[in-house]
């Protein structure tokens, strides 16, 4: 533990500290534009110059190891020169365009220009001019603003594991591209904007939208998965302009997919702005009360039995309080059936460590072992994927992946072992026969990660108990250590699971739903942004599609609820790992619309069993009363592991990935233009294919 | 001057070494330890290089990439970043003209103006005939030499207007002019004649 002595403090730091490293820990700013805390260190912008005593020049810090006794001065004549100079060099060739620059106002070059520049320039010549590059639909380039720091290129190689972008010729003529002008293939290609400390790249979709000092700023979740990554939503009036990661150690870090931040668009299109009734076939709008009475006219003409007669199905982004609000209303009208699984997975129950992601996404860094099954981590939870990718880097982490993927040409960016497609490799793993269970057998953390295409099967129970045994055989379940994990990839999935939103005794789930609303003994479906579900299955049956895009639900539906998108409400969801978290409202929902729960709320008094809130902390109270675990926020506590699955028969078919087509997979996203162009680009017949290669377009 | 890479029309779709090519290749490959064959890069650049008409095209990085198993653009980088790689077509005759300070001193401008002159081009041209490419370099390590100017892979030296036109002349009528100074000296020895006992004696 060297000790240095920075500015005249004193300071004893771990070894292998870097001195920018160690003038932070002392509250001292460094300015930078390579240096990145999560990536490897380049050295290369020289704005971190420091004096050190002894040397004979100042020391670049962020590159510079800490050494017993070194005495540093980062206020001194000689380092204000430096970094003065530093920043003199790179606004050579930088163009003085701000006032046309989609980063100003959060630039660092702008900022620490100001901070630390001189306050003019002694360059005559010519400035330099480098040709924009194409990197795909999603990020803007102006590269006669870039300065070379290489953070996109190490984020690119490092973090995002496409090895595409690079820095081609040398000297002056340097440039940042991919040399191909071939579109990135990274789902977390929009962080580059984020990385990038000028305006060289930016966001395409908000571009000269608007500055940063208009946008109002609102701390918020995603919902585009199940990994419920800290988000930031920006907005102006009642638009949402863009939406930005927000940091959250355990969960994304400081890193966001590309469908949660670009289809934002898809938030103003294609809206249900006000109730609708079918009338002689057609949907007409209608008022809020002439859409309840229609709806009520319906119930009541079912007479006494109508519990038997009603269901409700619960979508991928539904939040908690109105999947509450929904199960409670359906209780008191005596429904049992009730599901929010619309794939129809075979999951749920008491023991909550039966369908959570127990290791914790950041507990995958002290996994030893990996066994992946019937997932596409990539595709269905982006940054758990960086995660693994991230503790597969760091060395000793034997990766075996079982279906979900293709083939094993399918670039997951780590190596793995394709153990083969189906369910008898599983069974072998779990017998013990398999080569790949001794590797498990033998890692003291090993994982076991169950992906929703291996749970929407028939044999899906099966397949849950033959994980639930490997997990139990290989050490996964000791002590402190909890390996046996489900990746969910619906936002909504774990919170219905722990608030019970699911069949009731002798309640049906939604194959019996649709069932029997083909078969006519179901009258009445109540859709909660429901639209991955069979619309063709619902036969006569009365549709109610509560939910804030038209859809395929809103298609099939007799009446229309106009609801809230998860950006314009105060709402709970639970992510993979059952963490609740909280989302706020950043914008109100468009015209008619409203916040979910209000409208149950307000339709339960239509029908004369009103609820008992009647505002959200009410609402709130209640149900951490009911499940008190939806009332802790931000915590995870360690699920329970009892009986779980059920032993059974196989099937021998692949298992694949629910995911067709990763820019797609929900109602926001199908309304969004921008994944529209992506999903063209990347994933439709003729595109650069990418990761994935499962087939089927259900979200 | 910055190499353009040639465009689409012009790139070949793909590209393969001779069964020759590839096995000095498979050569270079072993001079490195296992996993560690993206040290044999440059290498297999240049002959990939000499196997095309002294050009890169992209299938032929993507070629080496491959058999070295680095992602492309790691590839890319260094054919770029060495101005020794072409990334587009040249004439026969790759003619690279110093310029640096001591064959400037030494009158690289009138081997420059003569080079221009006798090819009809500019830097960065080549003749219609596809015979001549001619470019300016910076200081190609001979400048005891000085003035010079490098041919494919020979160094023509100690040049003027008069000798570098010769020069040219013969290679335009397919001949091979001799290689090195072009003022009668020997290698690089001094300008008058040997100056030493030894070489005077010539046992030295
Ligand atoms: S584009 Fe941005 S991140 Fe990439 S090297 Fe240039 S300045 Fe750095
Ligand atoms: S931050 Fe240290 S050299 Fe760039
Ligand atoms: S300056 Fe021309 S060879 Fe060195």
């Amino acid at each position: 533990m060297p000790t240095l002595t920075i500015d005249g403090q004193e300071i004893t730091v771990e070894a292998n500290t870097t001195v920018l490293q160690a003038c932070e820990e002392l509250g001292i700013e460094i300015p930078r534009f390579c240096y990145h805390d999560r990536l490897s260190i380049a050295g290369n912008c020289r704005m971190c110059l420091v004096e050190m005593e002894k040397s004979p020049k100042p020391i670049a810090s962020c590159a510079m190891p800490v050494g017993e006794g070194m005495v540093i001065h980062t206020k001194s004549p000689v380092a204000e020169k430096a970094r003065k100079g530093a920043m003199e060099f790179l606004l050579i060739n930088h163009p003085l365009d701000c006032p046309i620059c989609d980063q100003g106002g959060e630039c660092d070059l702008q900022d620490q220009a100001v901070a630390y520049g001189r306050g003019g320039s002694r360059f005559d010549e010519h400035k330099r001019a480098v040709k924009d590059k194409y990197l795909g639909p999603l990020i803007a380039t102006t590269m006669t603003r870039c300065i070379h720091c290489t953070r996109c290129i190490r984020f690119a190689t490092e973090i995002a594991g496409v090895e595409e972008l690079g820095a081609t010729y040398r000297g002056e003529e340097t440039e940042i591209g991919t040399y191909i002008e071939a579109a990135l293939t990274s789902e977390l290609s929009g962080n580059l904007v984020d990385v990038c400390p000028v305006g060289a790249l930016t966001n395409q979709a908000y571009a000269f939208s608007a500055r940063p000092w208009e946008l109002r700023k609102t701390e918020s979740i995603d919902v585009h998965d199940a990994v419920g990554s800290n988000i930031r939503i920006d907005c102006r009036g009642a638009e949402v302009m863009r939406i930005l990661p927000r940091l959250h150690e355990d969960i994304n870090e400081e890193w966001l997919s590309d469908r949660s931040r670009y289809a934002v668009d898809g938030l103003a299109l294609q809206r249900l702005d006000q109730p609708y009734v079918r009338v002689d076939g057609k949907l007409k709008p209608a008022s809020w009360d002439a859409a309840f009475a229609a709806i009520q006219a319906r119930l009541n003409a079912m007479g006494e039995a109508k519990g038997e007669r009603i269901a409700a199905i619960a979508g991928d982004m539904a939040d908690v309080e109105s999947m509450f609000a929904l199960k409670e209303l359906f209780t008191a009208l005596g429904s049992r059936n009730l599901d929010c699984r619309q794939d129809g997975a075979k999951i749920g129950g008491k023991h909550r460590g039966g369908y959570l992601f127990n290791s914790t996404i950041a507990g995958i860094e002290d996994a030893d072992a990996l066994l992946l099954v019937g997932c596409n981590p990539r595709w269905e939870a982006t940054l758990v994927n960086a995660r693994i990718r991230k503790r597969w880097l760091a060395g000793g982490f034997p990766i075996a992946v079982i279906g979900g993927v293709a083939s094993a040409t399918v670039d997951l960016t780590y190596k793995y072992d394709y153990l083969g497609a189906g369910p008898a490799t599983l069974a072998e793993v779990a017998d013990g026969s398999h080569h790949f269970a001794g590797v498990l057998a033998a890692a003291e953390r090993p994982m076991i990660v169950l992906g929703s295409g291996a749970l929407a099967r028939d044999d899906g129970a099966a397949l849950l108990d033959l994980a639930r045994r490997i997990a139990q055989d290989n050490g996964m379940l000791g002590g402190d250590w909890n390996g046996f994990n489900v990746l969910h990839r619906a936002a909504s999935r774990v919170g219905g699971l722990d608030l019970g939103f699911l069949p009731g005794d002798g309640g049906r789930d939604v194959a019996g739903i649709l069932d029997g609303a083909g078969k006519g003994e179901i009258d009445l479906v109540w859709l909660l942004g429901a639209d991955e579900i069979d619309m063709t299955a619902l036969g006569q049956a009365f549709v109610v599609y509560q939910g804030h895009h038209g859809d395929s639900g809103a298609h099939r539906a007799d009446v229309i609820l106009p609801g809230a998108a998860y950006t314009e409400k105060d709402a709970t969801w639970v992510n993979t790992e059952g963490r609740a978290q909280i989302g706020r409202r950043a914008v109100f929902p468009p015209g008619d619309a409203r916040e979910d729960w209000t409208i149950l709320r307000a339709f339960s008094a239509v029908v004369e069993q009103p609820l008992p809130y009647d505002n959200l902390q009410q609402l709130r109270r209640h149900m951490a009363g009911e499940v008190p675990s939806l009332g802790a926020i931000d915590v995870v506590a360690a699920g329970d592991m009892g009986a779980f699955g059920m032993a059974g028969s196989v099937s021998a078919e692949p298992i694949v990935s629910p995911v067709g087509d990763y820019y797609l997979a929900n109602a926001v996203c199908r309304a969004s233009a921008v994944m529209a162009e992506c999903s063209q680009l990347y994933t439709s017949a003729g595109g650069a294919g990418r990761a994935g290669g499962a087939t089927g377009t259900d979200g | 001057m910055k190499r353009v890479p040639a465009p689409p029309e012009q790139q070949p779709g793909n590209f393969a070494f001779t069964p020759e090519n590839l096995a000095l290749a498979k050569q270079h490959i072993a001079k490195y330890p296992p996993r560690r064959q993206a040290s044999a890069v440059m290498p297999l650049l240049d002959l990939a290089q000499r196997q095309h008409q002294n050009w890169l095209p992209r299938a032929a990085m993507d070629a080496v990439a491959e058999m070295l198993e680095m992602p492309r653009i790691r590839v890319y980088e260094v054919a770029t970043f060495y101005s020794m790689y072409n990334l587009a077509p040249v004439g026969e005759n790759f003619v690279q003209v110093c310029t640096t300070t001591p064959c400037w001193l030494r009158g690289s401008d009138d081997v420059v103006g003569a080079c221009k002159a006798k090819l009809g081009i500019d830097f960065g041209e080549t003749t219609v005939d596809g015979k001549f490419t001619l470019i300016e370099v910076e200081c190609l390590g001979a400048c005891v030499n000085a003035p010079m100017m490098q041919i494919n892979d020979d160094y023509y030296e100690d040049l003027t207007a008069d000798s570098a036109k010769a020069v040219l002349e013969a290679l335009a009528n397919g001949e091979k002019p001799k290689v090195g100074p072009q003022n009668g000296r020997h290698a690089s020895e001094p300008a008058g004649g040997p100056t030493t006992l030894h070489a005077y004696t010539g046992d030295g």
